[in-house]
Parts: C-alpha cells; structure tokens; sequence
C-alpha cells in the first residue's frame, strides 16, 4: 500500500475545486461545439416527421431502431437530434441575456452602492418595487405585449433578473468602499469614477462572474419556462422546453421524451453554477 | 504662517447633533501635531475634513480649513481633490484593509503617481523601489510584486507609510497609524514615522487616544472631548503641567507599565461631569447667539 501522504487542506480544497471547475466547463464546451456544429452532429433532421417511427426507446430498449439513439417522439422525431439543436437556443439565451443583465444590473449595483445618496434611494426603491412582481407572471405579460420571438426573451430575462445583480453588487460596493484604501485613493486625487472602476470594481468582480454563471443558468431556465408555455420562439424550432412540454403529456408510454431534455437541462444549469464556484476560487487573489 | 490652519470648524451628522464644535488648530510647515481625545471625541472626523473625505452622512456648517493659504471649503470638490492631492496624504488606521487586496504592492503605488501626478512609469518605479528601501523593507523587488495578503500587517503598515510620502507631500494624516500592531511593531513603526518625517520636512497631523506616542513624535498637541479642544499646547509643557482638569486626568490614565501593582485611573466623574457642562454651555451659547 502507498504511503499515507500528509494532505494539506488547501491543496484539497483547490483539487475538488479543481475537479468541478473542469467538470462543469467540459459540459459546457461539449455543449456549445454540439451547438456550433449542430447541423454536421446531429443524425437526423429534427424537423422530419416520421409517424411509423413514432414513440421509438432509446437504443439499449427492445424495440429501438438503430439511428434513433436516444429514440423519438410521438411525431417520429429524433430526440436527440431535438436536443442538439435545441442547445443552439439554449445557450444564446443563456450567454446573451446573462451578459447583457450582468453588466446592467452590475452597473446599478455599483452606483449605488459606491456613490450612495440619493443615487442610491433612487436605484434601491427601484429594485423593491421590481422584486414585488412575480417573476414568471411578469415575464409572461412582457412576452405577452413584445410577441414571442429570441429577442423577447432575452429583453424579458434582462428587465426582470438586473436586480439580482443590483442588489448583490450594491451591498458589495458598499462593504469595499467603506475600507481604507477607498479612502486613500481618494485622497490621493483619484475621482469618483476612476476610484469605482479602478479600486472597487477589481473587488467586486469575483461575485460578478459567481452572480452570471448563475444567471446563465437561470435564463437557460426560463426560456425553458416559456417555451413550456409555449411563449418562446416559433413552436416548429426545437427547444428544450417544449420537448419537456411534449413529453409530458406521454411520460407514460414514452418517458424518454421528457427525460432526455430535462437531464440536458440539468446537467447545463448546474454547470453553470458550478463553473462560477470554481471560477470565484480562481478570481479570489485571497484564495488563490 | 501654518500650513495647515483649521478655524472653527463644526461638523454635524445631517440634520443631527454636532460632531465638531468650533475646532480650531494649527500646523506649522514641518511640525507634527498630536491629536488625543477618548473615541468619539472627534479626532479622525478633523482629519477626514482635512483630507475631504468627510462620509457622506456629516456635513460642514461653519469654518474654514486653510491649507497653504487656500480655504478648501471655498473650493468646487474637482479642486478640492486636486489640491489635496497634490499636497497631503493619508496613513490610515487599519493596515488590513488600507491596500486594494485586488492589486500587487507596485501598481498601487505607482499607478496614483502615473496617473494623477502624470510621473512616468519609469520615475514612479524607480520612485517606489527607493521609498520601500527608506522604509526598511528587505528585497523590494519581491515586495512590490506581491499581493497585500501576502505580507504581515506591520510590513503593510511600511508600505502605506512609503506610500504616503511617495509624491513628497507637505502634510500627512496619521490616523492611528500603530493602533491596529502589536506593542513591539508599534514602537518600530513610530520610530519610522518619526524618522521620515523629519527628514522629508513633512507636517504631520498625528490621530492617536495613546499619549505615550504623543510624548515620542509630537511637538504641538489638542486635547478633544466631545468634539471641543479642551487644550492646545506645546507637549512638553503638557506633559509638565496640563491646564485643563481633563487633559491632566487623561494623563493620570495612562497606565505605567513599569509598576503593575498600580491599579488604572479612569478620568474621575467629576472631571466629566464638569467637561460636560462646558460642552453644554457652549452648545446653550450656539444657541442663543
């Protein structure tokens, strides 16, 4: 047997740290090359309907057609076909609306946590009347008056999730700017702007990235929400959502249908959590 | 002329009780003034004016602080900075948080130099490199290449101090600058602070609650209760015989190390009774005129 070597809890910390962080980026670059290369990967068209190939197992089931991998839905069409294109979708909501509320909310955040007064006041009741909405309610009413389409989507999950940032962010600022070389920079001549980019923001900026890996997870959920509704893009296109919609209703006969994009979904959301934990580790000048 | 004038200035939190009451001190070009009170008597509050970085929560009702012959309180806040920079700086209280955890030990030095004094690169290295060898801190190379959390606190306590004096200013604030080290760093750093102000010239506004380091550095000296100096006047003279029945039992308080069967002397009730009645007349006073 090998010896026991003595294990330093910082190098443990940082090897399971480690494992996560390459984890979850593996996920999520297979996923976005399969998102990329979607036409060249995919094995069938995942518009084409086939009704004598409905409802076919995934390939370990009796009963599977070879081709069909992870089987087919009630219509004949290729799950897994389904689910490669529907990454496409997935993740240009997921990058786009996640940027995009990042560096709003962030910008609101760090304004009033560093500026304070009336800026402040201004920013924070904005935010609690904001958070007095029901979420998915106010998304759907957004969707309801823009028309569904990729951009609605990502407006909607910009205009409903800044404040997440904001509020984060903003206590954050708050915390830093009340420290002592805040104070030093100041005196020194640094003005108001230079001291919130150049002293505070390098500080706040782990929480950021932690804040839009969840983010991205977050709208990968939502849009899955909405094409569940069927709010999302045009109800031909394939989207993760809708299958979990469409499998749904024939779980009982074809579980596959529903299993299959929602495992997807998970694995993509957690991911995206995870990256952002791994990635804080990394960031933290503290830590590294 | 003093460098440093500050005349009757009151500070107040907005809209609420006042902080300072008509403080007035001055400093001469190259002379180091201490400045003692118990907490919340106001010390750091005159150096947070002084430098303007008063929080946002106070406000200024009267006074004036002249710094070389410039009321700053009469400046717009981008001429303000300008002038404070140019001429003052900070050392503050907590080494911990007193340097950007985000930014190495070099950038944070040279990058104010470069970027608000318009040094070059090569002048502000050169600059840095120098001022952490005048501050004692053994291979400034690796020095100025670590990140802040890698150094002790009183090796951070150095850096800020160089880093104070980095652009040659005329006057700096030491807000409590040993009262975050421990006893044997202390005497270090004060010895430190004392070395390199007499031979930059500089003036210095010194913040401390410990009259021992005020007896060490200090010429010129305030005592503060509630925000009002209660005395001004020479150290040694201080020290020799304080006028004011609060400044002497303040100097009563300070415990002698050399003789630990002596118990503490807090300040008697009565002398705090009667410094209280001085600060409610003169607030009655405010009142009425």
């Amino acid at each position: 047997m090998a010896e026991a070597k003595p294990i330093d809890g910082r190098s443990l910390v940082r090897r399971r740290a480690g494992l996560r962080l390459w984890l979850s980026a593996g996920w999520l670059t297979l996923l976005c090359a399969v998102a990329l290369f979607a036409p060249w990967i995919a094995p069938k068209d995942p518009l084409a309907q086939d009704l004598f190939l409905g409802r076919l197992p995934p390939f370990w089931v009796q009963g599977s057609e070879s081709g069909y991998w992870l089987g087919t839905d009630s219509l004949g069409r290729d799950v897994l076909s389904r689910i490669i294109y529907g990454a496409r979708l997935a993740l240009i909501v997921a990058l786009v609306a996640g940027s995009v509320t990042c560096v709003i909310g962030a910008m609101f955040g760090l304004l009033a946590g560093f500026l304070r007064g009336w800026v402040d006041m201004v920013i924070s009741r904005l935010i609690d009347i904001w958070m007095a909405f029901p979420p998915v309610l106010f998304s759907i009413l957004l969707i309801a008056v823009l028309g569904p389409g990729l951009w609605s989507i990502i407006i909607a999950i910009v205009v409903i999730d800044w404040t997440r940032f904001a509020r984060v962010v903003r206590a954050e600022a708050m915390a830093q700017g009340a420290m002592d070389y805040v104070a030093s920079a100041r005196v020194a001549g640094r003005g108001r702007l230079g001291t919130m980019l150049r002293e505070i923001l390098p500080n706040v900026l782990p929480t950021i990235v932690v804040l839009l890996t969840l983010e991205m997870g977050i709208a990968v959920i939502v849009e899955a929400i909405l094409s569940f509704v069927n709010l999302s893009i045009s109800t031909d296109d394939p989207t993760w959502g809708g299958m979990i919609a469409e499998g749904r209703t024939s779980v009982h006969q074809a579980w596959w249908v529903l299993v299959f994009p929602l495992v997807t979904l998970f694995l993509t959301v957690l991911s995206f959590s995870q990256l952002g934990e791994g990635l804080k580790d990394r960031f933290d000048p503290v830590l590294r | 002329m003093s460098f440093l004038s500050v005349r009757n200035l009151s500070v107040r939190l907005k809209k609420g009780p006042p902080l300072l009451r008509r403080v007035s001190l001055e400093v001469a070009a190259g002379e180091v003034r201490g400045l003692v009170g118990e907490s919340g008597a106001g010390k750091s509050m005159i150096g947070k004016a002084v430098l303007g970085i008063l929080p946002p929560s106070v406000e200024v009702t009267e006074g004036e602080i002249v710094l070389d012959g410039v009321d700053l309180l009469r400046l717009t806040l981008t001429e303000r900075r300008r002038r404070i920079g140019a001429m003052a700086a900070l050392i503050p209280q907590d080494p911990l948080t007193a340097l950007n955890p985000s930014h190495r030990i070099g950038p944070q030095i040279t990058d104010r130099l470069v970027d608000i004094l318009g040094w070059t690169r090569a002048d502000a290295a050169a600059r840095a490199r120098e001022l952490l060898a005048e501050v004692q801190i053994p291979d400034p190379d690796r020095v100025l290449r670590s990140y802040p959390h890698e150094l002790s606190g009183g090796m951070r306590q150095r850096i800020l101090i160089a880093s104070a004096f980095a652009a040659e200013p005329k006057l700096i604030v030491a807000d409590e600058p040993t009262t975050a080290l421990d006893v044997t760093v202390q005497k270090q750093i004060l010895k430190l602070i004392a070395g390199m102000q007499a031979r930059h010239g500089t003036a210095l506004l010194f913040v401390t609650h410990d009259l021992g380091v005020v007896s060490k550095v200090c010429q010129r000296l305030s005592v503060l209760y509630a925000g009002m100096v209660v005395e001004d006047t020479s150290v040694a003279d201080f020290f020799a015989a304080p006028r004011h029945a609060y400044s002497a039992a303040l100097l009563a308080a300070t415990p002698k190390y050399t003789d630990p069967s002596a118990g503490l002397n807090p300040v008697p009730e009565a002398v705090i009774a009667a410094v209280q009645a001085e600060v409610a007349a003169f607030d009655r006073g405010r009142a009425h005129g």
